[in-house]
């Protein structure tokens, strides 16, 4: 593997990462929202709340992560996309102020009236935020990103192909979310509020299914490279996807909640990897390749170093926060 | 008719085309995006950099006082820690958001620095990155861990993020002070080549200034908490807990209050080699006068030096550690390449007014504590005290206001004009502004009512805070 390709594959997996653990924590705020007046849906929003506060920000990190990445590895692509892509990531970007903000307001509200509030405002930001990142990814895959001058502000991200990728990573944060909180609440003892998650996650996981294969014909027409790798090259991954979300379905609906968040999981990683798989060698499509794109050798070896200085010192204590969460003890109200 | 005259005459000269001409003047043929860009860029800076300084300094404090809890078995140390944990649950939040804008914009607004330097400046940022990660790793440790842990282990789930804290800044910082004294990279035809990246992680300008900024966040933490405790002895409650409230983050503070003259000094030596513009501006040099005077307060108008008091020599000794050396006068510098000098000028004096006069109290306080008077029975002293958070916060945005508006026109000193780093944006971007400005005074409001809330409740009794959506809360309020 060349320099360049290792980076981009260290970037990478930071996407992956942050599909997964920050996705689930996104997709919580779907719950919240739908979770019903104050008094039917408190049980769950304080589940939710219990559930994302000790992880969020770790799991938020990778965002940064990935950005100090691109712009350190890969500068001038970069620039692009954050020139032609102003739009959707300021939204985002609101997005993600406006939950993580909301998020620590509300655990600390004097008032119902206060906690009413900051609540929508965190689940509503909680919806979009992974909307809005999703027609990035679509706007890059769709090669409408390049590299000379600036893309079409708003064509490059409201496109069939940037549409679908939102509501897939809508789905798929929501769907995450519903298992790892069906879990958590069958762990902590709630079995009314696991049976009702187990209903909507089923329904969630139906429906985001449905999605990703129905974006498969969109896709084909709107971006074809995209559509030639996930028929090719990442296909393996795509049938990884669909038979690990059959699996999570089938164990949610046998009230394996634990168990099911693994293949849950392996469902979204594959989906996210079979997107980054299918693109290769191109980092923006049609417009720029990961070696071309590369910025100084001597930075690529620098942000190695960081990412095996990552390994070794962040990985140990985010598993051990991530196994704590999972523990009795920590479960409890 | 005399109504509608006049409404017609006001509207002649407020109209835009005025004042577009006017923003024109003022900076020649500049990219319509350049000032609200920048302003931007001050707002969201401005607004993380105090959440910064908590994220830097509070974690010792909560670490020195958990831990004299759980030495001396003090019940209330051990609350004030699990209070001061709970606050910095919110200031983290906030803090890791705003930070997260920074992010975004430095590619959004700059896409022109990133494009063409992203992979020399960058590596500080991926270390910066580590950082934080373990900090909020920690912080989700610590924070939930009361109660679930060994106490002996979950105090020390603090350390982690005392010292993150600490090598986040520094690698932040190091970039900062890379485009101050730009290295690592050559020019070669208008192409950046030879590109060492570890050289500007440990750029030789960097640990000083991150000093400089390290010290100042002991500062702001330290002087803002201890300053919460004042006001509470202010209003009568002159408790063990206000007394050890106050004593412990203002212990940091005066060391850090007394420390930071001499780092600033020290960081200012050379300044007339690495920036003779900013040192200028800085002293309002307008002209190179041998000695050269301190000169206090005033304002450039037309080129003349207008309300400064001038102190004799002063100037040379402090700027120069000489006696007759002139600070190099503006005059010197080609007018293309000359900062804002007013605004410079009086946010330095700011922040080294404001800088000395916390040095000059926290020496007192601590003078007259040792010849056995106790300054905390004195009002006067306490809303002093209450004052110096707030104060400290001025000279913190004062010291980023002089450093980064005296380094215009340049975003790389030298090498890189802010014109040249900025998108391709219309004035559109003012709308941004303005959406960014209600938003951050919206957060602004939010966390000061919610920590108000915290404070009015821990008074009332309550300990635990629980959620808001506990069924008891939701049955009696809906």
């Amino acid at each position: 593997m060349s320099l360049e390709v290792a980076v981009a594959a260290a970037m990478f997996a930071g996407v992956i990462a942050y599909a997964v653990l920050g996705g689930a924590d996104f997709g919580s705020g779907f719950f919240d929202l739908t979770a019903g007046s104050s008094r039917r849906g408190a049980e769950l929003r304080t589940l939710v709340d219990h559930s994302i506060g000790p992880v969020w920000e770790a799991n938020h990190v990778w965002l940064i992560y990935v950005l100090v990445i691109w712009w350190t590895g890969f500068p001038e692509s970069f620039a692009a996309t954050m020139s032609t892509l102003v739009v959707p990531l300021l939204l985002a970007l609101l997005g993600i102020v406006l939950r993580g903000a909301s998020f620590a307001f509300r655990k600390y509200s004097a008032t119902l009236r206060q906690a009413r509030l900051f609540g929508v405002i965190f689940a509503v930001s909680s919806v979009i935020t992974p909307f809005f990142l999703g027609t990035v990814a679509g706007a890059i895959a769709s090669g409408r990103v390049p590299m000379e001058e600036d893309g079409d502000r708003w064509s490059s991200w409201l496109n069939p192909t940037s549409l679908f990728g939102g509501a897939i990573a809508v789905g798929t944060c929501a769907f995450l979310a519903g298992v790892f909180l069906a879990a958590d609440a069958h762990r902590s003892r709630r079995s009314r509020l696991a049976e009702d998650l187990r209903a909507r996650s089923l329904g969630v996981g139906l429906v985001t299914g449905a999605l990703v294969f129905a974006a498969l014909v969109p896709i084909s027409m709107d971006a074809p490279v995209l559509a030639d790798g996930l028929a090719g090259r990442a296909a393996p991954l795509v049938v990884m996807a669909g038979l690990a979300g059959v699996a999570t379905l089938v164990l949610v609906w046998r009230r394996r909640y634990s168990m099911a968040r693994w293949p849950a999981v392996v469902a979204v990683a594959s989906v996210v990897s079979g997107w980054g798989v299918a693109q290769y060698p191109w980092l923006l499509v049609d417009h720029v390749t990961i070696r071309a794109a590369a910025g100084a050798s001597a930075t690529l070896q620098g942000l190695l170093v960081a990412v095996g200085l990552a390994v070794v010192l962040v990985l140990p204590p985010l598993i051990y926060l991530l196994r704590l969460t999972q523990t009795e003890e920590w479960t409890r109200h | 008719m005399g109504g509608s005259y006049l409404l017609r005459s006001v509207s002649a000269v407020l109209t835009p085309d005025l004042v577009v001409d006017a923003l024109q003047l003022a900076g020649t043929a500049e990219p319509a995006g350049l000032l609200p860009a920048r302003q931007q860029m001050a707002l969201s800076l401005g607004w993380h950099i105090v959440l910064a300084c908590f994220g830097v300094a509070f974690p010792a404090m909560i670490f020195v006082m958990h831990l004299r809890g759980i030495r001396r078995e003090d019940p209330v140390a051990l609350g004030l820690a699990r209070r001061w944990a709970k606050v910095s649950a919110v200031l983290f939040a906030i803090g890791a958001v705003s930070g997260t804008v920074l992010s975004f914009e430095m590619g959004l607004l700059w896409p022109g620095l990133m494009g063409t330097y992203g992979d020399v400046l960058g590596l500080p940022f991926a270390f910066e990155g580590l950082a934080f990660f373990l900090e909020a790793i920690f912080l989700g440790i610590y924070l939930y861990g009361w109660g679930r842990m060994p106490a002996k282990r979950h105090v020390l789930m603090v350390l982690p993020m005392a010292i993150t804290g600490i090598v986040g800044a520094y690698c932040v910082v190091a970039v900062n002070a890379w485009m101050n004294v730009p290295t690592g990279f050559r020019l070669v035809g208008g192409e950046v080549t030879d590109v060492q990246p570890w050289a500007v992680l440990f750029n030789q300008h960097a640990f000083l200034q991150f000093a400089h900024m390290w010290v100042g966040a002991y500062m702001v933490a330290g002087f803002s908490v201890a300053g919460v405790y004042a006001a509470g002895m202010l209003r009568g409650r002159r408790d063990a807990h206000h007394r050890l409230g106050f004593m412990v983050p203002f212990v940091f503070a005066s060391i850090a209050a007394v420390t930071q003259p001499f780092v600033g000094h020290v960081l200012g030596f050379g300044l007339d080699e690495r920036q003779p513009a900013k040192l200028a501006a800085f002293e309002l040099a307008e002209t190179t006068e041998s000695p050269s005077p301190l000169r206090l307060g005033g304002v450039v108008v037309d080129g003349e030096v207008v309300g400064a008091i001038d102190i004799p020599v002063l100037g040379s000794l402090i700027a120069m550690n000489s006696l007759d050396d002139p600070v190099p006068g503006l005059d010197t510098i080609p007018e293309e390449d000359r900062p804002p000098v007013n605004i410079t000028h009086l946010a330095f004096q700011t922040m080294v007014g404001v800088g000395t006069l916390l040095a000059a109290g926290v020496t007192w306080f601590w003078v007259q504590r040792w010849r056995g008077r106790d300054l905390l029975t004195k009002r006067w002293f306490l809303r002093a005290a209450a004052a110096a958070g707030p104060l400290a916060v001025i000279a913190l945005e004062a010291g980023w206001v002089a450093t980064e508006v005296g380094r215009q026109p340049w975003v790389v000193y030298g090498v890189m004009r802010t014109p040249d780093a900025v998108g391709d944006y219309t004035s559109a971007l003012w709308w941004l502004l303005g959406i960014s400005a209600l938003i951050y005074a919206g957060m602004t409001a939010a966390a000061v009512i919610v920590l108000r809330s915290m404070a009015r409740r821990w008074r009332s009794g309550e300990t635990d805070l629980p959620s808001p959506y506990a069924p008891e809360t939701v049955d009696s309020s809906s």
